[in-house]
């Protein structure tokens, strides 16, 4: 009998649910490369404010802008983190359910890099042989054929290069760190056939088919979202290569390192100088309809946006993201703070 | 006569035919009962290595370097116009003090980079340590007193030689005057090695020296706890009305093929179905255990009930027909005779469940629970992580540090499954009966 008293209990406080459904702690969801750098300030805001930390979801990107411009109310996130700027699609979405000022935040850049094993020799690569060595379909002539790409190994691609099987670990295509490399790197080397380069203005889907297509003939891996595992991978193999952001670099400088792309290693100047061409800004995005309602929401942009934090030398150049060169931030820090709807 | 050789002369070659097979027919039971051992031998040697691994790995996460620092408590730093204003105390510049403090260890330290290097040997906790030390006693505020506070991760790994000393200075995580500094200090006694508390009692945490696991725990907790409260009535009152009094007909072959069915379903399935129904139509709150519960226990509906079933049809019919034929009610039968009785296999088949339901993510996924939550829960209605979730994301961080930690929390987790199968064993043991 006490029992079906205590079902009773459970569901009926399941059901009063809704009637106290507010919220006193800010939710953030979003992208998996911004994620380090928002737990980071989220801990911050909460030890050194009255206000409770944050709850932080790990999304992607394109799920949390999703669950982002779901609507207005405590249900839905206040804040969503993004590898790459919100698409013109993604605002619509956001109109039509009623989220319409939104204030958008670039906090910095974070680097891709191509890496293996310190044991053995840096790759000295460029855009055009990772878009040759990785690429489905690749040129054949000057004019527009294609064939499949028939690269074995590094030497094929340039006589100096070492004879090593072409064998790269990388995100699967869910990944904001596979996009962000497809659109940087890959792109980036096909764009310098001309004719590919026409192609973009004749025929963008063309276009985007020769230069987004990874090939899948087993000499790109997926190796799951995990990057911890990809160095561990990069460790016991050392012909491999490995694609991941640059904090993971940086935390494994003593296992791996970076290859040079286009002339540059990736270090930490050199991407904020934006001489290595790998590099990508990170955002995060307000749902200003909450700052009043939603505790907190201002003082963690506020957060989020001091000196001690995305600053040259704060917590987050710690952690390995790359900061904005001063004017920069100052400014985008002055409007971030007045929570200016600027998408 | 010749019959009779002959037959004699058969049976004497089946004999040997008998005799000669022997050989053979134990050697096939040989080779078979060394094969099944050897399977027993394979699987241990996998559960071995599996442990020796979390095990080495993980076991330095319960003990944690701390750093002795002799905290001069500068009234005109903390406060300078001497009214002990609580607002005055909480904005004080401690980071200050803790700069100070190991400047005064290290005086010929100068410079921006190598004076945060310096800062850094110690977790950047430590201001928030000596904060809520003044806050609690203000007394202290002109005196010196030595405060130990946590070592930072990698200042940690170092002394537990999980980052090497050897190699090219730009190739390792710490570089050589912070090799220099901890020894010195660990030469003056300055750096002790403790039980590692913290692990035990705080919530996440993104520096691996601060986070702990009893916010997951306790998040565990109360997702099992509305797991169980739904899950063992619903799951006992279905098995009672399958068994005993639903009629045998189409309908209830079909539920029971159904409950069967619903056993082996992909936990990530009730996970959408979570999202669908609570989190979206009933807008329960996200990453809320009460949720994690609810949907855990649609997972352990049909593994309480087809054990618990199982349990009832056990039972000799012969006692529920007594107890009938002494004029007892059906409720009477089943409350006194047919409960009581296949209660030691119910409660196997629940304690089989929850474990099960303990170590579940997928479905946890969807509604919101593999969250980064610094605060520990404090009712089914606060965003909170399972342990299982926590071990997740912990895999995922850049942090070298993070690896003991999990490897830590994969022990406690095995610790809690262990215990909880054990208990199954035993309530079966020592309630087992024999008809």
């Amino acid at each position: 009998m006490k029992k079906s008293v205590v079902i009773f209990l459970v569901i009926g406080l399941a059901m009063s649910v809704t009637a106290f459904a507010q919220r006193d702690q800010i939710r953030i969801v979003g992208s998996s490369t911004v994620y380090p750098f928002a737990t980071k300030v989220a801990e911050q805001f909460g030890r050194s404010t009255q206000f409770k930390t944050p709850v932080i979801e790990s999304t992607g990107s394109g799920g949390g802008l999703k669950l982002f411009c779901a609507g207005v109310g405590v249900e839905h996130p206040d804040i969503t983190n993004a590898s790459r700027a919100i698409k013109s699609s993604e605002v619509e979405m956001c109109h039509k359910n009623g989220v319409k000022e939104i204030t958008e935040v670039k906090i910095g850049y974070d680097g891709i890099v191509v890496a293996n094993s310190i044991e053995t020799e840096r790759m000295d690569l460029t855009r055009r042989r990772l878009f040759l060595a990785l690429a489905k379909m690749i040129p054949a002539g000057p004019d527009g054929e294609l064939k499949p790409n028939p690269y074995e190994t590094w030497k094929d691609i340039d006589p100096s290069l070492p004879a090593k099987k072409i064998e790269v670990l990388g995100p699967p295509p869910t990944s904001g760190t596979r996009d962000a490399f497809v659109e940087l790197a890959m792109e980036g080397g096909c764009k310098t056939y001309d004719w590919i380069k026409k192609l973009k203005d004749t025929d963008k889907n063309k276009y985007k088919e020769i230069c987004h297509t990874i090939r899948e003939d087993g000499a790109y891996v997926e190796a799951g979202e995990n990057d911890n595992l990809i160095v561990q991978k990069l460790q016991a193999n050392e012909d491999a290569l490995g694609i991941f952001g640059f904090s993971f670099l940086d935390q494994n400088s003593d296992k791996v390192q970076g290859s040079r792309i286009d002339g540059e290693v990736p270090t930490f100047e050199a991407i904020a100088k934006g001489s290595y061409p790998v590099s990508r800004p990170l955002f995060f995005y307000v749902k200003d309809a909450h700052a009043g309602v939603i505790p907190g929401i201002a003082e963690y942009v506020k957060e989020f946006t001091s000196d001690r934090a995305w600053g040259d030398g704060g917590y987050l150049s710690d952690a390995g993201l790359i900061p904005m060169p001063d004017a920069e931030r100052k400014a985008l820090g002055d409007e971030a703070r007045a929570l200016k709807n600027n998408v | 006569m010749s019959s009779s050789v002959s037959s004699s002369a058969s049976a004497l070659l089946t004999r040997d035919a008998v005799a000669s097979r022997l050989k053979s027919r134990y050697r096939a039971e040989n080779r078979f009962r060394f094969a099944c051992a050897s399977a027993l031998v394979v699987g241990g040697l996998f559960l071995a290595v599996l442990f020796t691994s979390i095990i080495s790995q993980g076991y330095t996460a319960f003990t944690q370097h701390f750093v002795g620092l002799e905290v001069y408590f500068d009234p005109d730093v903390i406060d300078p116009a001497g009214n002990r204003d609580r607002e005055v105390l909480a904005s004080a510049n401690y980071n200050a003090i803790v700069r100070d403090s190991m400047k005064r260890q290290f005086p010929d330290v100068t410079g921006r980079t190598e004076t945060r290097k310096l800062t850094g040997l110690v977790s950047n906790s430590a201001p928030y340590e000596l904060q809520s030390l003044v806050e609690t006693n203000p007394a202290i505020i002109g005196t010196t007193e030595t405060v130990w506070v946590p070592a930072s991760d990698d200042i940690d790994m170092l002394l537990k030689g999980k980052i090497s000393r050897g190699g090219a200075e730009e190739t390792r995580r710490v570089s050589d005057n912070e090799i220099a500094w901890i020894d010195t200090l660990e030469k003056s006694g300055l750096v002790d090695r403790r039980f590692n508390k913290r692990f035990f009692t705080a919530g996440d945490s993104r520096e691996p020296e601060l986070a702990g696991i009893w916010g997951a725990v306790v998040g565990s907790a109360y997702t099992m706890l509305v797991c169980l409260a739904l899950s063992f009535p619903l799951g006992i009152a279905a098995a009672i009305y399958l068994e005993e009094f639903a009629p045998k007909n189409r309908l209830t072959d079909l539920i029971e093929v159904n409950i069967n069915n619903l056993a082996a379903v992909p936990s990530i399935v009730y996970g959408l179905l979570g999202l669908a129904v609570f989190l979206n139509f009933f807008t329960m709150p996200r990453s809320a255990p009460l949720v994690g519960g609810i949907v855990l226990s649609l997972m352990t509906l049909p593994r309480i009930i087809i054990p618990a079933r199982a349990a009832m049809q056990s039972i000799p019919p012969s006692i529920e027909e007594a107890a009938y034929g002494l004029g007892a009610s059906p409720m009477q039968v089943m409350f006194h005779h047919i409960l009581p009785l296949s209660l030691p296999g119910i409660l196997t088949g629940t304690i089989i469940g929850m474990a099960q339901a303990l170590g579940e993510t997928a479905p946890l996924l969807m509604i919101g629970m593999v969250a980064f939550i610094v605060d520990v829960p404090a009712s089914i209605f606060d965003p909170a992580t399972v342990l299982p979730v926590q071990v997740y994301l912990w895999a995922d961080s850049t942090e070298l540090a993070f690896v003991e930690k999990n490897s830590a929390a994969i022990m406690v987790l095995l610790a809690f499954l262990i215990v909880m199968n054990l208990a199954a064993v035993i309530i079966r043991r020592k309630t087992e009966r024999k008809w």
